[in-house]
């Protein structure tokens, strides 16, 4: 049986790449459909979704490829979002400095963040990863010149000439930035780095022994996470114009990590499925009862019982043992 | 075949040398002084019961357990204090008693692990690893060279044991060392395999300078240059098979094991 | 002033600590001796507030309150092993961590449901609403009683552990978890014993804190996160690790908190103290853990041996 991740593509091609490709064409359309019933709204509705696909994309390629379960990535969204607010605020609107400063900023916390961090492992890593994403939560509260607690409403967005805050120019970057990162974790898991990466996982100790240190591979491998979700916190900004400290929030954390969940870890189009699908079925929820967080969490605690191989898993065409070749062993 | 090739013997630098090397573990001294060497060109063999430390040893000397005392020298540069991945740069390598592979890979991919360790660094993030043609290349003549028989491409979890093993010793020589260090290789092999694995160390021997750690006696005495024998943590001697063979002390020592028989 | 300021907030970081091990003890053991990481323990310290405020205001009685909702969550936590958790203790951490997850969306909700959204409240006993003086100090009679109330349990959690052939089981379990398996010893009913004795701890804590603090839906998590760096500065699966890891968590946190923007406006101007004071409190018992960890990854009194 083929490895799927490095294996040449097979000549009858993956039913889920058509799958794959049919959402993308749907995410495409959406600006048509909203030019055509002049409804904005479907712009920013769809616009959530894409974005935390994108961060849960981001989280998959530490968690899912390298078994790095980092529950604070939340933080790393909240930067790339609050970039674009503070800068804003200061009058400082090019929008390139916002995406750049976005990225800089990242990398420069999460460079040390994760150093410390990865010198732990398993449950350790969770709960420092988690009491990091803590730390900034607070921070970020008590900066009461933006917005604090109650968060801000950003007057201005990222400028980009005439198209700075038009929803629809938003919305078709975001997707294909979506598009090229999805790209990029394709190339990257099937690279060099992507073989130390995911070798990384269970045999640490083996790959030392060949001669590469894992410790670099796994902070690189972290800060790039990061800056992904930066880089949908940098988005999410200015779809929605707010910024607030609940983007940090650890129950955004354990969202995106559901999320990669659900839709199945180590694949690579998995967590667009996992975040569409959380969403919609919060969406779901939320129109049959107000407490839809009861039938959610009753839900996830199922799903991670019972649906060990996420919704892409599932999908996998019949005869592959396991469709992801990632195990979700012990790390 | 049963002494050091005489171009190596006391003129030529040894590859490996350790020099005293000591490790406790609480009150327990695993690792009593241990002198050893190994030649470019020999296969040198350690033997012992049980518990004797013999794992330790290797895990000494490629890094993995830091040693208490004493010095390993890899070439004549003092390793002793470097980490695990710097001596294996530096030419060192291992396979492991029980299967160290990565299970969701296939064969192929965990032999390309090796090659791609053994070329410097890895941040390369885009160019697929399979189309880098000289290391795949490079990945499948050692799967030849060790006899691999079965899919490449599948997953290594979902082979044959001896299959597996097979990996492990084309791993150990993927990163082009100079010194390799087997522990137990034919651990859990069948008697076919155990011979093709003889032979396939034998074959080697001229390329590598060889640590091998064996329980399997038959192996032992025909391959070893030379036989050191681990008890206790200690070396209680080194020597060639045929006198290691008729030693008293060895005898005493494997008092109730056939084996040397 | 200052020295009665000072060991005002030094009291305080001491209850606050007191608590903080209440609940770091039942979690770490929990995870030496089963390697399960319960999120949802916040929501066992929230229901044990919510029983004690709703038992107070039916019974009158504080004492009845307290002990009834220790009770209570101890037999929850039983409960909850037996109808199904335990299915979890096989799996990896992340799955752990994303089912108790769950538990807590679920728990939060749960409480809105039954008490509603608006925070409840509970009053500290009469006898205990005055003050005490402590070295010159009127310190509120309630919170020195949580602390005294505390160092009880520790010290019987001490003995329990230390001193009792379940205890002994316990130790042995958080080294080695098998071989205790091997020996005979029912380690399904040792593991329902240990997790409800975690629960019965967070319940007590929940319980003990309602007169000082408001009782909503949510309250567990800020509660549970600090715990959590309790845990990892103090090694997780160690109670000792949990006990001084608690007690400095919780003066650093609270003395921080007062201390910080005080030196911050002594040596800064009012603006940028104003500025900064807060984040900076807010962040230096992170900025604890992180420099600990930089060092000792394994936590201050780390387990040896490993099952």
């Amino acid at each position: 049986m083929a490895d799927p991740i490095t294996a040449p593509i097979p000549v009858r091609a993956d039913r889920r790449v058509w799958v794959a490709g049919f959402l993308m064409v749907l995410f495409a359309l959406v600006p048509l459909y909203a030019w055509r019933a002049d409804d904005v709204y479907v712009l920013t509705y769809f616009g959530r979704m894409l974005i935390f696909a994108l961060a849960a994309v981001g989280l998959n390629l530490i968690l899912g490829f390298g078994a790095m379960a980092s529950l604070g990535h939340a933080m790393y969204f909240g930067f790339g979002a609050y970039t674009v607010g503070i800068l804003s605020t200061w009058g400082l609107t090019n929008g390139w400095l916002h995406l750049s400063l976005a990225l800089a900023v990242t990398a420069f916390i999460a460079i040390p963040v994760g150093w410390i961090a990865l010198r732990t492992r398993g449950m350790a890593f969770i709960m420092i990863t988690l009491a990091f994403a803590q730390l900034f939560f607070y921070v970020f509260v008590s900066l009461r010149a933006f917005g604090g607690d109650e968060g801000l409403s950003l007057t201005e967005l990222s400028g980009f000439g005439a198209l700075t805050g038009n929803k629809y120019a938003i919305y078709l970057s975001l997707l294909i930035t979506l598009v090229l990162v999805l790209w990029f974790t394709h190339r990257l898991v099937k690279s060099r780095f992507g073989l130390v990466l995911r070798a990384s996982r269970h045999n640490e100790s083996r790959l030392n022994a060949l001669g590469t240190a894992s410790q670099p591979y796994r902070l690189v491998a972290y800060v790039l996470s990061a800056q992904i979700c930066a880089l949908a916190g940098f988005f999410m900004a200015n779809l929605t114009g707010f910024v607030s400290p609940s983007l940090m929030s650890w129950l955004i954390s354990a969202e995106f990590m559901v999320m990669v969940l659900l839709g199945g870890m180590g694949t690579v189009f998995g967590p667009v499925i996992g975040a569409a699908g959380l969403l919609l079925i919060e969406d779901g929820l939320k129109t049959v009862t107000e407490h839809w967080p009861l039938v959610l969490g009753a839900l996830i605690v199922l799903a991670v019982i019972w649906l060990r191989q996420g919704l892409w898993g599932l999908m996998a065409p019949s005869g592959d043992t396991k469709a992801s070749p990632v195990d979700q062993g012990e790390h | 075949m049963w002494a050091l090739p005489s171009d190596v013997a006391h003129t030529k630098p040894m590859l490996l040398t350790v020099d005293s090397l000591v490790k406790h573990y609480g009150g327990l001294c695993v690792t009593d002084h241990v002198n050893l060497s190994v030649a470019h060109g020999e296969i040198h063999a350690l033997i012992g019961p049980n518990g004797a430390g013999k794992t330790t040893l290797i895990n000494q000397i490629t890094g993995a357990v830091v040693s208490d005392a004493g010095r390993i020298c890899l070439s004549g540069a003092d390793v002793t204090t470097w980490s695990m991945a710097k001596r294996a740069r530096a030419g060192m390598s291992r396979s492991y008693q029980i299967n160290a592979l990565v299970a969701s890979f296939s064969a192929l991919e965990n032999v390309l692990l090796a090659v791609q360790a053994g070329r410097g660094h890895n941040f390369y993030f885009f160019k697929p690893v399979m189309q880098e043609q000289q290391m795949v290349q490079e990945a499948h003549a050692f799967l030849d060279r060790v006899g691999f028989g079965d899919d490449r491409n599948q997953r290594v979890a979902a082979l044959a044991y001896g299959q597996q093993r097979l990996v492990e010793v084309a791993m150990a020589m993927a990163t082009h060392p100079r010194l390799l260090l087997l522990d137990e290789p034919m651990a859990g092999l069948g008697p076919t395999e155990s011979e093709r694995m003889i032979e396939l160390l034998d074959s080697l021997r001229a390329d590598y300078g060889m640590l091998l750690v064996e329980h399997d006696m038959q192996a032992v005495f025909a391959l070893a240059n030379r036989i050191s024998v681990l008890v206790y943590g200690q070396v209680l001697l080194c020597d060639t098979p045929a006198n290691v063979r008729v030693s008293e002390l060895v005898r005493e020592a494997y008092l109730g094991d056939e084996d040397l028989q | 002033m200052t020295l009665n300021l000072f060991l005002g907030q030094a009291l305080n970081g001491l209850q606050f600590g007191i608590l903080l091990f209440l609940m770091a003890a039942g979690l770490t053991l929990v995870f030496g001796i089963m390697s399960f990481v319960n999120l949802a323990h916040g929501s066992l310290y929230m229901f044990g507030a919510y029983f004690a405020a709703t038992v107070a205001s039916y019974s009158g009685s504080f004492v009845l309150a307290i002990f009834s909702s220790m009770v209570l969550i101890f037999l929850l936590g039983a409960a909850i092993d037996r109808a199904g958790l335990s299915i979890l203790h096989r799996r990896s951490h992340l799955d752990q961590v994303l089912a108790t997850f769950g538990l807590v969306l679920f728990s939060n909700e749960l409480v809105r449901v039954v008490w509603g959204n608006a925070p409840i409240y509970m009053d500290a006993p009469d006898y205990l609403s005055d003050a005490v003086n402590i070295f010159g100090l009127n310190y509120p009679a309630y919170r020195f009683a949580i602390i005294v109330a505390g160092l009880l349990v520790a010290l019987g959690l001490y003995l329990l552990i230390e001193r009792t052939r379940i205890g002994m089981l316990i130790r042995a379990g958080a080294s080695n978890r098998t071989m205790v398996s091997a020996l005979g010893v029912n380690i399904a009913w040792l593991n329902r014993f240990v997790f409800a004795l975690g629960a019965g701890l967070a319940g007590l804590a929940g319980a003990l804190v309602g007169p000082i603090l408001s009782v909503e839906p949510g309250m567990g998590e800020p509660v549970l996160i600090l715990t959590l760096v309790v845990i990892v500065i103090g090694g997780i699966g160690s109670i000792r690790g949990a006990f001084f890891g608690a007690i400095v968590v919780g003066l650093v946190d609270t003395m921080g908190r007062v201390f910080v923007p005080i030196w911050l406006r002594a040596t800064f101007d009012p603006a940028m103290a104003a500025a900064i004071g807060p984040a900076l409190a807010s962040m230096l018992v992170y900025l604890m853990m992180a420099v600990i960890l930089a060092f000792k990854p394994e936590g201050l009194f780390p387990l040896r041996a490993r099952g």
